[in-house]
């Protein structure tokens, strides 16, 4: 039932006391970077000064703008000759965060993906495949490892190419896969169209579902589909990736490893810290990490923390399904999507106008981007070759950058609301 | 003679052209020929009117996006093989036609063909040379197709 049992069940107050010796070393290695090492000097803060877990509101926080000004290895806390890996939050153009890990990083981030697996049943004898993009995106690469670390044959499928999918799940009797929500409600269809009863046809009992912000109902649906129980996985790739919070078979809540990271919910307007069941930004900082740690890193990610114990007598707190972002961050197929790039490649491009605006859609099991983008008036003549070449390189461009195709609008100049704030750009009409 | 075509861009949704088509009412501008092209999400809306300038004035203020286009108005006899006349002769000289539609000025008399090509002084040069006769703005404006002024 526990991969660690005595992590996983160790009393609050012996698991807070090594959270505070974990955060004295933590705060020892981070000294070691240049960006901490400059930020202590300059605000004079001494690791030595830390003593109870009462101080942390005092240690500074880290913002996603930390890391890319710093980019790339002004975080490093060891030499470079020490690290052995790389990912990358989004595979995007100037606005990507590189996080490193040392063997040792590794093989921790490892066994926290192989305690979540092993907390929702996963064991040695399971066929796991893994239907995630492998590469810089860490779901990939970090459910790999942590499945085989249990010893489970694993079928690394990768993203796409349905139909081979569930050739694999019939051939080699897959038992346990690893999808992107949306994914698995598009996937059904094929299964239909296959002729594939999912629940006689394949051995699988166990979907983790993640990568991707969705609701409960999305969650039960794809239970009803297929049979399957599905469990919601949350990571950042800042905080490794996948392994940070799981559910366990209680689906009520995700347990977040508290012995690998400090959690914090702030208000994200004051930054002051909430109490638990109170809804505000998740902020953590890592316990473990040599190669890059980071201190009170801001999620953006809105959550509150669900008080009282769990069923399943894991004594880490839980956090509730996200309820959102503090950012104007767009989450479509995986990918994270800021809406500034898009404006920064739409103003590169002659004949754009000044304003845009971005709608996410449900169409069937499948998110869709539709860009609308007002045309210059001098670029106008009359030609409509010329704006469909204009469109077609739009597209292109904006493929290029954020690596979906988006289906793109050319509108009317003043027909889109002019932008005064960020949020007016997007308009998410994705619903259950 | 050239004559200048009206271009609006527009969504391709319903009531863009009714939109267009009251402002033109409203300044009391007369449609003599129209055409629209579009894609999946938009198009162009390319007009011969009476009045281009009141036209384009009227439509700029509405806040819709126009522009004009240089155009060729040619005079063609209105019977079989009256177009082809003049067509064939285009093709002769190698001249690409990007855009052209018709309008009828006198049934089985004579016909307007508006012409779209690239290098507008050349082609224009080589449709008087063989003969036809071409319209300017103000030749168009006093048009009354189906009643009529001789030419």
């Amino acid at each position: 039932m526990y991969w660690e049992k005595e992590i996983e069940t160790m009393p609050r107050e012996k698991l807070e006391a090594m959270q505070v010796e974990r955060l004295k070393a933590t705060l020892r290695q981070a000294a070691k970077s240049p960006h901490y090492g400059r930020l202590y000097k300059e605000t004079g803060f001494n690791p030595d000064d830390f003593k109870s877990l009462a101080d942390v509101p005092k240690l500074p926080l880290t913002t996603k703008d930390d890391l890319r000004e710093n980019w790339p290895y002004g975080f490093l806390a060891v030499p470079r000759e020490e690290l052995v890996r790389m990912h990358s939050s989004s595979g995007t153009t100037g606005r990507a965060t590189v996080i490193f890990h040392t063997a040792g990083d590794l093989n921790a981030w490892t066994n926290l993906v192989a305690r979540c697996m092993y907390m929702t049943g996963v064991r040695k004898s399971d066929v796991f495949q893994n239907m995630m993009t492998y590469g810089l995106f860490t779901g990939g690469l970090g459910f790999h490892y942590g499945a085989e670390r249990i010893g489970c044959l694993v079928i690394p499928a990768g993203a796409g190419n349905s139909k081979r999918q569930i050739q694999l799940m019939q051939d080699f009797e897959t038992t346990v896969i690893h999808i992107i929500p949306s994914y698995a409600l598009h996937l059904y269809s094929v299964f239909e169209e296959l002729k594939v009863d999912p629940r006689k046809d394949t051995k699988v009992k166990i979907a983790f579902v993640g990568a991707e912000p969705h609701t409960e109902k999305t969650r039960r649906k794809i239970e009803e589909f297929y049979g399957w129980k599905a469990f919601n996985s949350y990571g950042l790739s800042e905080m490794n990736g996948p392994g940070v919070a799981f559910e366990c078979p209680c689906q009520n809540g995700l347990h977040i490893w508290e012995d690998s990271f400090l959690v914090e919910i702030i208000d994200p307007q004051t930054l002051q810290p909430v109490p638990d069941g109170e809804e505000g930004e998740l902020v953590m900082t890592t316990l473990r990490r040599e190669g890059m740690p980071i201190l009170r890193y801001r999620t953006k990610d809105l959550t509150r923390i669900l008080p009282g114990p769990c069923e399943c007598g894991r004594t880490h707190r839980r956090i509730e399904r996200f309820k959102g972002r503090t950012d104007d961050m767009m989450i479509l197929k995986g990918v994270n999507i800021f809406p500034i790039q898009i404006e920064k490649k739409l103003m590169e491009i002659p004949g754009v106008g000044t304003n845009f605006q971005i709608v996410l859609e449900r169409k069937g099991f499948n998110d869709e981007m539709i860009v609308k983008v007002e045309v210059a008036q001098e670029f106008f003549d009359g030609d409509l070759l010329k704006l469909e070449r204009l469109q077609r390189r739009i597209t292109e461009e904006l493929k290029g950058d954020i690596l979906i195709t988006p289906k793109v609008e050319l509108v009317e100049p003043g027909s889109l609301p002019k932008s005064e704030g960020k949020a007016v750009r997007v308009i998410d009409n994705r619903k259950d | 003679m050239i004559v200048h075509q009206i271009s609006v861009f527009a969504e391709n949704k319903p009531g863009q052209l009714a939109r267009l088509t009251r402002i033109l009412g409203k300044e009391k501008v007369n449609i003599r020929a129209t055409t629209i092209a579009t894609t999946a999400t938009f198009g162009v809306i390319n007009l011969i009117v009476d009045d281009p300038q009141k036209a384009i004035k009227a439509i700029k203020k509405d806040g819709m996006m126009v522009t004009t286009k240089e155009v060729i108005a040619v005079i063609i006899e209105d019977k079989p093989g009256g177009l082809d006349r003049l067509t064939q002769m285009l093709f002769k000289e190698n001249i690409n036609v990007n855009n052209a539609y018709g309008f009828v000025l006198d049934s089985w008399k004579t016909a307007v063909f508006v012409v779209e090509v690239d290098d507008i002084a050349r082609a224009q040069k080589l449709i008087e040379k063989a003969g036809f006769k071409t319209l300017d703005d103000d030749a168009l404006s006093a048009v009354e197709p189906f009643h009529y002024v001789k030419y």
